[in-house]
Order: C-alpha cells, then structure tokens, then sequence
C-alpha cells in the first residue's frame, strides 16, 4: 500500500467552466497530442484505423442532455470534460501496492510512475470519477499530469507553463491554478461562480472544481413580458403615425 | 516514492516554427515544434489575432493528419475502370505531360471545355486567376454548396456579411442571437467570443432544430422547425414596427430607407429608385415639400406618403413598401407560431427583449468620429443587439431572402456596425455589391476579361447566350440563378454528365470530395462519373484531380496529382479571397513549410503554376515563354500583382518593406513574414472602428490600403433596386429578358424586398408528379452538422478524431420516436422521395420533435480513407447526401432546376423532407443504401 504524504499547503488543480464549455474535445486533443510526446507518454492507440478504435486520453468530454426537475427550468445540453481531479484523499494512490501511484508533496499532483507500475489496475477500481486509463500496450496505468512537464518546465515562456488543455481551450472554459491559495485567481472564481466539488460524498475531496452552468434566462426566467414603456397608440395604422414622423440626416 | 527520473524540464523540441493552421477554415496561427525532423506538437500561437492561442480539436490532430496512411505519395494513372480504383504510380513528368495534353487542346480549341472546380480551396486568388488566364468560364470553388446565401444576401445588402465578413462586436454585445449556428466559420473566433460575452452576462439566443454546441451554452433555446426562421424574423420585424421599436435616425441615415421608389404599376419604371436628371436618387423632403437629392444631409426625408414629382411619376419611400410588407396579417406572430414551431408569446418577447436591449440598454462611446458627409460627432451611438446566422439559413432554398430579412431586422434596430452590434470585418464595408462582375468574355491572348467569379449588378452582366440560356457548365449567373456569385460545384457533375448545356472535355477537381460527402444524390452522381456514352467513351471524357489523401473521389480521377500537407508548403491567406480579419485590424497570413514532404508529392499551388508555364499561359510566361514564377507559388506570392502595387499578400509592401496594402513587391517579404509569426495585421484607427460604413475615418483608411475605391458612404439597401431590376426584365421591360420559360420564376424570387416562402421541394404537387411533391408523405424535416472536431476537416483517418466519433447515428427526439415507433438504437430506415437508407437511430432530447439529424461525412466509402474493412465509418456511419436529390422536381415542362436557392444557386441541403420506416429486424446492424439509377441525360 502506499503513503498520502503529509497535506501541502500548495494543490495544484484545474477548474472547469462548464457554463460555455460547448463540448469540441480541443482540451481532449491537446492533452492527447501533448502527453502522447511528453514524459508520460505515449498514449498509445489500439485498433487506429479499425473497428472499434481505442486509446489512452488523460481527457474526455461526455455529453449529457438534462432534463429539469421543475418545470421552471429549461432543459440544457450539458458538456462535461472529465479527468484526474487530483483529490486530496485519494484511495486511488494508498490501493496501489507497489507505489507507483502517488500524490506530490509539493503541490499535490498525482502522478504514476510507469516504472514502477504493474497494470494491477486496482487504482482504476478505486477511482469513483473513471479518470485513469490502463494501456493494453504498455501494460501500465496512466493518467492526467496536470501536465507536470509543462507547468515548471524552464525551457518553456512564462505563459506556456500551463497544462496543454487550458492553453487549448477555445472558450476559456479551462483554468489551471492553486487552489490551496485562497486568494489565487482560479480560488476567488470557485468562490465567485460557486464552483463545486464532483460528488463529495465520496469524501476524496477533489483538488480540481466545476462551475455550475450560470441560471439560463429564457422565457421561463424572465420577469417581465414587454419591458419597454408601451407608448404606441394602437388606434391608429403605424403609417399613418410615422406620417409625423421628422427626420434629419 | 516519486520518480527516480521525472524530468521537468525537457525542451518541447529541437526547432519551432510558426504558420498557419488549416484543419478547417478558421485558419488559426500555430507553432509547429519539431524533434528530429518530425512535428512534436502544434500549438496555438498565443500573439496571433485569429485565435489568440487557442487551438482546436482539429488543430491540435493535425499532428496525425499530417502522418495519416491515408496520405498520396505519388502521381497516379488509372489502369482499370473509372470507379474501380486501379492504377499505376507514374512520375510527376509523365504525369504532368498528359494533362498539359488535354488541357492544351482544349484551350486551343474551347476553353470552356476545362471545369475547373476547387474545393475547401484557400488559395482562390490564386486558382481563380488561373482559370482566367487559361480563358474557362467554368471555374469556382466550393460556396455554392457551402453558404453562398449568407455571401451574397450580405453584399447585396450590406456590402459584407455574416460568414467570415463580420462578427457581433464581443467585446461590447449584450444580446446575441445565432441563427443556425453550428460549429461555423471563424470557429475558434467564435468561441472565444462566447466564452468572453457569457462572462459578461450578455444573453445568447440560439435559434436551431439542434441544441448541441454553441446552443447548449445557449441562455434560450428555440427549437424552429428548419426552413422557417424567415417566417420568425418576419415577425419579429412586425412586433417592432408595430411597437415604434426602430431607430428611424440610423434608417435615414445610413439606409435607403428614405429613398423614393416609383409607383407605376404595370410599368416599365415600376419599383426602380426616383432619381434627378444626374441619377441622384431622390427622397421626398418634409421642410421644402419636394423630392430632393436623398444623400442630401439638409433635408427631412419622409418614411412614409405617396408624393408627386415634377414629372408626374408617383412614388413612395422605401420604408412604406417595407412597411406594408410586414404588418401583413401572414407574418403576425400568431400566424407564423404553428409553421415556426415556435409560440406567439415567445416571439412576442424575444423581439420586446431586442427592443429593450437596443433601446433602453443604448451605448454611449465617447469617441469622436468624422462621418462621410464631414460632420464631426462627439460619441457613437451603439445598439448592443448582434446576430450571427450561417448554414441552418444557408442551406435552404428560401435563404437568400431569409438572411437579407435578417439584415433587415438588424437595420431598423441599427445594429450594424454600431456598439456592440454586428461588426464588419475589413475589408469590408465594400460598395453594395463589390464591383467585380464576372468575366465572360475573352481577350486575345486568350484569357477571360475578369475573373470567372464576381457579382451581377443588373440582366447585362448575366453569363448567358444571345437566348439567354445558361453559358456555364454549372448555369451559375443564368436566368435561372442569377446571383450565383461561388458558383454551383453541386451541379457541375450532373451537368457535364447530360452535357447540358454542352459537353466538356475534362474536369480538374481539387480538394472537392464531389465522390461522395460534398455531391447530393452521392451514388447517382458516382455513376454519373462512370457512365459512357453510345460510342463507349466515358461522357465526362478526363478527370484530373487533385488531393493530399486517399478521399472517396481518388477512384473516379484518370490522372491523380498528390498534394502535400498543408505542413510541407506555402500558400497564402490573402485579402483578395478569404480575409482573416477582425473587427478591429485588417489581416493576412502565410504557411510556410516547416517539413519536407517524404513522398512524392507536389504542392497543388505550384503544380498549378507549372501547368500554367507548360500551357504558356498568359501572365505565367514571360516574353520568351520562360516561367515567370520559376520559384513556384511562394514566387507568386511576392512578386505578382493583380493591379499596380496590389499583390496577394497587404503587409510590408514596398522595396523596404515599408508600405502596406498597396507598393510594389517586396523581394524579402516572406522572410519578414515569417519573422512576425507568419501573419500581418493592420488596425483600423480608433475613431474609425464604428459606422465604418459611412465614417470617414475608417474609409481614408481603407482607401489608403486599397480596400474601397472611394471615401463615399456606402448605403445599406433595405431596398434592392438591382433584385427589382431583374424582376422588371422578367416583366417584359428592358432589352435584356429572360427566356419565357424563366420570366415567372425571376419575377417571384427577384422580390426587392425580403419574403418568406417554403422550400421549393415540398410545394404542392404540381401535374404529373403524384404526391412526390407534398408535404404530408415525407413529414419530418432531415438536416445535418459536422461535428466541432471534425468541421471543414477531411477528418475521419485521422486516428485520433475518429476515437471521438467513428460513426454517426440518425438523432431524433423521444417523441418523434414514440410515434414512429423507434425505439432507440433500433436500425431504422429513413426515406425521401428519392430514395432510402438503413441507419441506426438514437434518442436526443436536444432536438426539436418533428426535425432528424445527423452529423456529416463521418461515414465514408468502403476503400477510402486506407481504414481497415469493419471500419465503423464504412459499416454503420451514413450520408444523408444519399436521400437528397440534387434536382427539384419537375417543371410542367420537364425542365429540372437545381435544389438550390433560385436567386444565389445555393444548395438546399437542409429542404430535405423524409419519413421513418421501421425495420423487421430492428437489431440487425448494416448500412444501407436503396437509390434509383440515374435517369438517361434527356
């Protein structure tokens, strides 16, 4: 079994803005693309050009369409990138018996060491959210990085210290941050959009967050029927009232 | 515990090079990071203006694009039958030898024998004028099938569009509604816009059958039933007229609102502008009580009234005509709620909230502008309503009018180009239509006197013969569709194959699938390419084509010219095709190679060009018939100028680079290109980014790079003269008519202004034809959308996108479902009157009932694509092309139209009606597909 290292101030996570993500999997591709080349690749792909293609993605988008619970509320098509959520407690990490599943220290990620992995799979049984993909090929388990070759990777610019997805994402739906700094960028947002731990009853307590979809104001919303001042005199053609009507250019 | 050797700090590569993406048509800035000579990673280019760092699905998969087994490695000449998909590998010489062959004796004898058709083409500068130079009519690219409606309905009206010509101003919009939006044009643009207005609490409206994407962040969604979003903004038009819900001073302002339309039953001045004796149109002045130039800013223009001229002519302003078109009782919000699906109430409020948000939410810019007359103003006045509309208005046949009464609707709230409004894109505004009217004629050297593509302005620049019948091979620019200004790509096929009007040589085809998911009526149109004539030749005698990959239409070409990657060349995203523009900053940009093809194969640009030194056409040889571009199409790029000082590419022009838009070639212009990140953006001035149509500081601008011919203001036509022009000849004035058998359908559809009337398809059925043409046989409506990840993207060998969807299913709502009795994932047929196909069907609440769907060109041909035999997309995906015919019902007369928009020839993709038939063995997979045999060319 393996250890949980002692709690680190610093959690290192995403949260994920599920009211405009519009469900195109540019960050399943980009983690795909980037990870495939990076230190934890590859993601290998079986069956590529055949029947039933699969492979390994760090990332997925699922989409759902739901239906409200009170008629007050429209029904929404709800997209739903899913991966690691680097939790806080996770049983996936203190299943694992040979230590390679394991969380850092330093800012929490949870990583496997390929190395030292021997495709057991009980990690995988452990995970509630489905976030680790065991790889046939190589016979080892693996899973989102947070893309810890890009984040203090001194190679790279400032701005390109950031997981693949985030860079991708084309609504901005994606961000990356310390979510153990209270006043950190991605913190103040969960506070501010009431963002929302993915079933804590598991009691994992997961690092990474969702935004909740902002209230839709449609018909079933809206307040007023007409909210403009009604000024018009229905008694006569609108024709004959523009007749009046003076005009400059 | 951790790693013993994690390395956090590895370089992402050896080398970085930046270009130009073109996985879709968004055409994002990447940077391409290659490890020993093989591409790494791509990644958005964060400075660039068109995605500003974000990247794609399809973006971020070129990687595998680029190494797909699916790529062509060498020239190929057929050995076996057309369709068969037998060849032998041949060098680029021999190659090259033969289609010099066939292409020179066609233009030494009649060039319009050449069909020249492009594709999902981005170097239309370039193919266009060489189709010019070589002298054929018969060129164009893909828009005729593609959103020709949007294009044409825009220019027609507003000197731009929606498409990739404007956007809703993201940075100030409170009140977006998309029309038909999937993921569309400008989809990275689009989504950053999104993101940014849903942050700001501007409401989206999403107006679409289908609530996926951009309509699931939505905050309303109207499930209209296809077809009738016309009937929808009619009434909104209604509600605001009837409610004073318009700005009258942006009308009489920047419209020909005001403008005096002659009044003369009957006659042959009827409906034509009122003009004085210089052709000044005149509008009826309150003050002086007489008509008076209408440009004039010294007068108080009446909307409405029946005035007197001098002469005697009658006349009414435009507004009048408008007006009585939309208070008519059949575009009340009660009488369109059943067709639209949409209740009266929703209407109702959805036009009260745009009022609300134009009107009573107004910006106030404290900017200072100059408009076109010279008059200073202290602030813009902006109405922060912005609409977006693409192919779910497109794709029909009523879509020209639906999408101009669009731009209506945005005119009377004055919502273009005003904060927070829609927006154009430099470079437009251009003048209402661009000048450019297409060529048909040709000059001595042999090439044709404009460019084969442009707008017809009025009946004399039709393309047609001294009866007026059609002149090119796809009838584009004929009587029968007028404004057909991309073209018609959908009816090439079917034309060359019944010669009609005459039979053509060859067809060169580049990057256009026509063999299987751009072609309606796909296996009519494969046997089309098959077929023989009496004597046993093949009735479209060669095909030459060219592609980077294995497509479905690869078998059916004689001679395959393989194409690079969009990775190993250059090109050009020029100004003078498809801009990449923003709101803000007119763009352009380059692709440079940033690997070496390993195969033999040939950038299609350059091989062009070779063919054009080989053919000694003009403008590609010098004096001495030596190529002028010897350097290939890079050469071209730099050093051609399409007038003095004017070339593909607008940035850093000039011997020292220092002019833009306009100066002569800049020998190093490419290096310096590819030194700024392969782009070159210019901004328009502040004071210039609003009223651009009639601001005078954005028209010096615009000038000075040569965008507009003068600084006049350009005015936006809520009344068509030129539409009423063709509608006047129809009537029997003017020298040039159409043939009698046109005259009633031009004077219907060349309405000057906006009408909604139901597809052309399911109108009753007319003698003869049975129930074929009615409504209640074939009761739902069958649309389809490409998928985010796959959109404008030859897509499914690429490994990794066909893991997110390998095939598609036929999605319908539950109640549609129940009262069919389908249950899902039952394999169900799905019929049309024109034929059948077996598919799998799957339950989506997010779809309007009475509407199916399905996304496109995810199921391929067995043997394309190098997939393996059991692939999905072979076994289970499916084309809806298959059930869509390409022809419209018969005339009285036997005559077929195209099923395409009768004022643009846009194809009418989403006209399609069809029913459910279940299957006995509803468990039983396999596709299917049950499609009569053509019939015999009459």
């Amino acid at each position: 079994m393996t250890m949980l290292p002692p709690s680190s101030p610093k959690k290192l996570g995403l949260v994920i803005d599920l009211d405009i993500c519009v469900g195109c999997h540019a960050c399943a591709v980009a983690c795909k693309e980037w990870n495939d080349g990076g230190e934890f690749g590859p993601l290998p792909d079986e069956n590529p050009y055949g029947r039933e293609p699969l492979g390994v993605w760090f990332n997925r988008v699922h989409s759902y369409e739901v239906e409200p619970a009170e008629n007050s509320k429209p029904p929404m098509t709800v997209h739903f990138p899913r991966s690691c959520l680097h939790c806080e407690t996770p049983d996936c990490v203190t299943v694992c018996p040979t230590g390679a599943s394991y969380k850092r220290a330093e800012d929490g990620i949870v990583l496997v060491d390929a190395d030292k992995c021997i495709g057991c799979k009980l990690c995988s049984w452990a995970c509630p959210y489905g976030a680790r993909e065991y790889s046939e090929v190589r016979g080892v388990m693996q899973k989102c990085t947070l893309c810890v070759d890009r984040i203090y990777n001194e190679s790279f610019e400032e701005i390109d210290r950031q997981p693949a997805c985030v860079m991708a994402c084309p609504t901005r739906a994606r961000h990356f941050g310390d979510l153990g700094d209270p006043d950190s960028a991605v913190s103040k947002l969960v506070a501010d959009r009431g963002g929302y731990d993915l079933m804590p009853e598991m009691g994992y307590k997961p690092v990474n967050k969702y935004l909740p979809p902002r209230p839709r104001r449609d018909g079933c919303a809206s307040k007023a029927a007409v909210p403009l001042e009604d000024k018009v005199d229905f008694s006569t053609s609108p024709l004959l009232r523009w007749m009046d009507k003076v005009l400059s250019r | 515990m951790p790693h013993a050797n994690l390395k956090l700090n590895e370089p992402v590569g050896d080398e970085v090079k930046t270009t130009t993406c073109y996985m879709c048509a968004c055409r994002c800035g990447i940077n391409v990071h290659l490890k020993d000579g093989r591409v790494r990673y791509i990644q958005g280019n964060s400075e660039h203006p068109v995605n500003k760092g974000v990247l794609c699905a399809k973006g971020s998969a070129g990687i595998m694009q680029h190494y797909s087994p699916a790529r062509l490695s060498k020239p190929l000449l057929r050995v076996g039958e057309r369709g068969a998909g037998e060849f032998r590998e041949i060098e680029w010489d021999e190659a090259l030898a033969l289609a010099t062959k066939w292409l020179g004796d066609i233009r030494a004898t009649d060039p319009d024998k050449l069909a020249f058709f492009t594709g999902r083409d981005q170097s239309q500068a370039l193919t266009s004028w060489w189709a010019q130079q070589f002298g054929t009519i018969n060129y164009a690219a893909h828009g005729g099938f593609c959103s020709v409606n949007m294009a044409v309905a825009g220019m027609y009206t507003l000197g731009g569009s929606f498409w990739e010509f404007g956007e809703p101003d993201w940075e100030r919009t409170k009140y977006l509604l998309m029309f038909g939006v999937a993921e569309d044009h400008d989809s990275n643009p689009i989504k950053l816009g999104l993101g940014k207005i849903k942050g700001r609490g501007a409401k989206i409206v999403a107006i679409n059958p289908v609530r996926t994407g951009y309509a699931a962040i939505a905050d309303e969604w109207i499930g209209i039933r296809p077809g009738s979003d016309g009937l929808f903004v009619g009434a909104l038009i209604q509600e605001l007229l009837i409610h004073d819900w318009i700005d009258f001073d942006y009308l009489v302002k920047y419209t020909n609102t005001h403008y005096l339309i002659v009044r003369n039953p009957g006659g042959a001045n009827d409906g034509l502008i009122a003009r004085d004796a210089g052709g000044n149109p005149l509008c009826w002045d309150k003050r002086s009580d007489a008509a008076q130039s209408a440009s004039s800013i010294d007068v108080t223009p009446a909307i409405v009234g029946e005035f007197m001229l001098p002469d005697g002519r009658r006349a009414v302003p435009a507004f009048q005509l408008l007006a009585e078109r939309f208070l008519a009782p059949e575009y009340s919000a009660d009488a369109v709620a059943a067709t639209c699906g949409v209740g009266a109430a929703t209407i109702r409020r959805i036009a009260a909230e745009m009022a609300d948000v134009a009107f009573k939410q107004e910006i106030r810019l404290p900017q200072r502008w100059t408009d076109a007359s010279g008059r200073i103003h202290e602030e813009m006045i902006g109405r922060p309503v912005s609409m977006h509309a693409m192919r779910g208005i497109a794709a029909h046949a009523n879509g020209f009018h639906t999408c101009r009464m669009l731009h209506t609707l945005q005119m009377l709230l004055g919502a273009i180009d005003t904060p927070g409004s829609f927006r154009y894109q430099p470079p437009y505004p251009k003048s209402v239509p661009p000048a450019n009217r297409p060529g048909k004629s040709r000059k001595d050297n042999g090439a044709l006197n404009a460019g084969p593509l442009g707008y017809v302005h009025a009946p004399e620049d039709l393309v047609v013969d001294a009866n007026g019948a059609p002149r090119r091979i796809d009838k584009a620019f004929s009587w029968e569709y007028p404004l057909a200004a991309h073209g018609m790509l959908q009816s090439v096929i079917r034309n060359a194959w019944a010669s009609d009007p005459y039979p053509i040589d060859t067809l060169f085809l580049f990057m256009a699938n026509m063999g299987w998911n751009s072609s309606m009526n796909t296996m009519q149109t494969r046997q089309m390419l098959c077929d023989r004539d009496a004597n046993g030749e093949y009735k479209i005698p060669h095909i030459i084509y060219s592609d980077a990959y294995s497509s479905e239409t690869i078998a059916f070409a004689d001679l395959v010219l393989p194409d690079t990657t969009y990775l190993e060349r250059h090109d050009c995203i020029s100004l003078l095709d498809r801009p990449i523009s923003d709101a803000d900053s007119a763009s352009d940009a380059i692709r440079q190679p940033v690997c070496q093809p390993d195969r033999d194969v040939r950038p299609f640009q350059d091989v062009l060009l070779d063919l054009g030194v080989r053919l000694k056409l003009p403008g590609m040889v010098d004096a001495n018939g030596a190529a002028k571009y010897p350097g290939g199409y890079a050469q071209y790029m730099v050093e051609h100028e399409r007038a003095p000082g004017v070339g593909l590419l607008a940035g850093w022009r000039g011997k020292d680079g220092g002019k833009q838009g306009i100066g002569e070639p800049n020998p190093h212009q490419l290096e310096v290109y590819k030194a700024n990140n392969c782009y070159w953006h210019a901004e328009v001035p502040v004071a210039g980014r609003y009223y651009k149509m009639a601001n005078r500081d954005y028209l010096d601008w615009a000038k000075a790079l040569g965008f507009v011919g003068s600084t006049d203001a350009i005015v936006l036509e809520l009344y068509s003269e030129r539409l009423q022009k063709f509608r006047r000849a129809a009537l029997g004035h003017g020298a040039l008519q159409p043939p009698d058998s046109e005259r009633e359908r031009v004077a219907r559809y060349f309405d000057p202004l906006p009408f909604w009337y139901e597809s052309l398809d399911s109108l009753p059925p007319q003698a003869g034809e049975g129930a074929k043409g009615g409504r209640g046989k074939f009761p739902l409506s069958a649309i389809t959308q490409r998928p985010m990840f796959m959109y404008h993207a030859w897509g499914s060998q690429n490994v990794w996108l066909r893991q997110i969807a390998a095939r598609n299913f036929l999605y319908l709502h539950p109640e549609t479902a129940a009262t069919n009795g389908v249950a899902n994932g039952d394999w169900i047929w799905i019929e049309s009157a024109h034929g059948r196909i077996r598919l799998q069907a799957k339950l989506h609440a997010g779809t309007a009932p009475g509407t199916v769907w399905s996304w496109n060109a995810i199921g391929k041909r067995k043997g394309a694509w190098k997939l393996e035999p059991d692939a999905p997309e072979y076994t289970k995906g499916f084309l809806l092309n298959h059930v869509i015919d390409d022809l419209l019902p018969a005339r009285s007369d036997g005559h077929r139209y195209a099923n395409a928009d009768p004022v643009t020839g846009q194809a009418a993709w989403f006209d399609l009606r069809v029913r459910i038939v279940r299957d006995d063995e509803p468990s039983q997979p396999a596709n299917t597909i049950a499609v009569a045999a053509a019939e015999s060319a009459s």
